[in-house]
């Protein structure tokens, strides 16, 4: 294959060139890490080397409990997450389903979900204190909202020949919602939470920032407290690793409900 | 033979768009026979869509009424069975499970309803591909699976909206010709909706030629020609001759037709 060919707009990418590339660019992005404090260019008190990031990150989980502190983030999000899906997927079907249930409940939504979650911190923190319950909350401010409206969308792209399709086949009411509209919309459900719950990676470490006891923003505030950058940069790491596994995950989980998607 | 199964009197249908109101059936007075293969040609825009969604009971009229057997259509139900241009297959359902789908709403058991389902699929040639999903299946055995799933209710009436124009020429000619055979054996009542002359002729007892916006019924033709047809009869001069009559009847709509959508706004 001619080098020049890989060039031209949306030309295709081998198989095993694609994977090459995916990996060479995290491999570049360290490497310049690398030259960059080998060099000196950088203060390791900015920027440690990648080998003292690493090493920062089996202190953190031999003398820190850092497992406790994934653990401690991973269960907030579970449950936050949970509380919001189990309330916000029926009521987007319902919205998106009966106009009249849209009409109520839309002007609501679409103004509350403009106020930040993490201006909810300090109200939050007054109600239900620093523990578990506030930190779900906040997740669940932070991801019920955009959840309703964004399944809403999916519930209202189910093609209006399909459900009249159905009506002529004999369906009443009740069966196009369950037979119809709920199985059409949940491969994007399924989508829709899967991007939902990296939002919420990035609202658990704000409140844990604020005032925790345990977590991984707890960790986070901690090192900067000790100037442990190197312990800084490594909880960042880990986070970027957790999200890639749900994404992981959820993909799976697509592939096996939906074989007649994928 | 001969008893009257849809009966339409004075339907009439108009609705707001931008602000004008724009008449889309005016007065449309039709009578189809039991076992009939009658086809409503008319050019793009002239509202014969539009009556078949009020004979689907998926519209209301503004005025006038339409019988099946006697009885008002007010809204849709199992004895109407209706193809959509748009591919509308239940993207989670296998080929067997599409074709049963009304047959399980109606309550009928797993078994009996496999049966139906399965002849139906042998019927339409597509034996092999019971399990397959939509997604893997070409246009043309989409809407074959289409139409089985709305022949499996058993319906008084087949209502097909240009379930064909998706399709490229040469799946819609073999397809003309599978809907024909299946016609043949079954004797249901066919109401076939339609802008191509060639595919009214081909198909129809009776063509109902509308007028351009607001839709009325310019002309009914016979179609004379002998059954069983198949594509050789295309060229036969009496073919011919028919073509050339109705494409004249069509041609002045369609000019008419589109002098209007210059003038009329919100018009497709």
């Amino acid at each position: 294959m001619n080098w020049k060919s890989l060039f031209t707009p949306r030309a295709p990418v081998p198989r095993g060139l694609q994977l090459c590339l995916g990996v060479g660019g995290f491999v570049l992005i360290l490497l310049g890490w690398w030259l960059l404090t080998k060099t000196g260019y950088i203060k390791p008190f900015f920027l440690p080397s990648p080998q003292n990031v690493l090493r920062s990150g089996i202190v953190l989980f031999r003398e820190f409990d850092f497992l406790l502190d994934i653990f401690a983030s991973s269960y907030r999000i579970f449950f936050g997450f949970l509380l919001a899906a189990v309330l916000g997927v029926p009521l987007g079907l319902l919205m998106g389903t009966f106009r009249v249930v849209e009409s109520l409940v839309e002007p609501l939504i679409g103004f509350v979900r403009y106020m930040p979650a993490s201006a909810f911190i300090p109200l939050f923190i007054l109600w239900l204190g620093i523990g578990d319950v506030e930190k779900v909350a906040i997740i669940f401010v932070g991801s019920f909202f955009q959840l309703v409206l964004m399944v809403v969308v999916v519930a209202k792209g189910v093609p209006q020949e399909m459900v009249e399709t159905a009506y002529t086949l004999g369906a009443s009411k009740s069966q196009v919602v369950w037979r119809v509209l709920l199985p059409a919309s949940l491969p994007g459900i399924v989508d829709t939470l899967r991007i939902i719950i990296g939002w919420a990676w990035t609202y658990i470490i704000v409140a844990e920032l604020v005032a925790s006891e345990a977590g991984i923003g707890y960790r986070i505030l901690n090192a900067q407290r000790l100037l442990q950058t190197g312990s800084i940069i490594f909880a960042i790491i880990t986070i970027g690793f957790l999200g890639l596994l749900t994404d992981i995950l959820f993909k799976w989980i697509y592939k096996r409900l939906f074989p007649w998607n994928v | 033979m001969n008893t009257i199964r849809l009966q339409i009197l004075d339907l009439r249908k108009s609705f707001r768009s931008h602000g004008v109101e724009v008449t889309a059936l005016d007065g449309i007075n039709m009578e189809i026979r039991d076992q009939e293969f009658a086809t409503i040609l008319g050019p793009s825009g002239c509202g014969k869509s539009t009556l078949l969604r009020i004979l689907a009971g998926l519209t209301p009229p503004t005025g006038g009424e339409a019988l099946l057997d006697g009885r008002r259509i007010e809204g849709p139900g199992k004895d109407r069975g209706m193809v959509f241009q748009s591919y509308t297959l239940f993207p989670w359902l296998t080929v067997l499970d599409n074709i049963q789908f009304g047959l399980k709403l109606s309550g009928i058991p797993a078994q009996s309803r496999e049966r139906i389902a399965l002849s139906y699929v042998e019927k339409i040639g597509l034996s092999g591909f019971e399990r397959a999903y939509p997604k893997s299946l070409s246009g043309g055995m989409k809407q074959r699976v289409a139409i089985a799933r709305a022949l499996a209710n058993d319906p008084n009436i087949l209502l097909l909206d240009e379930p064909f124009g998706a399709l490229d020429t040469q799946t819609r000619a073999l397809m003309q010709e599978l809907l024909l055979k299946i016609w043949e054996e079954l004797h249901k009542t066919i109401l076939f909706v339609t802008h191509d002359v060639e595919e009214a002729i081909f198909l129809s007892d009776r063509i109902f030629v509308m007028t351009a916006r607001p839709g009325r019924i310019k002309a009914v033709l016979d179609v004379p020609l002998p059954r069983p047809r198949d594509f050789e009869i295309k060229s036969s001069p009496e073919f011919v001759q028919l073509k050339k009559e109705v494409s004249r009847l069509i041609r002045e709509e369609s000019i008419r037709a589109l002098r209007l959508d210059a003038t009329l706004p919100g018009s497709e």
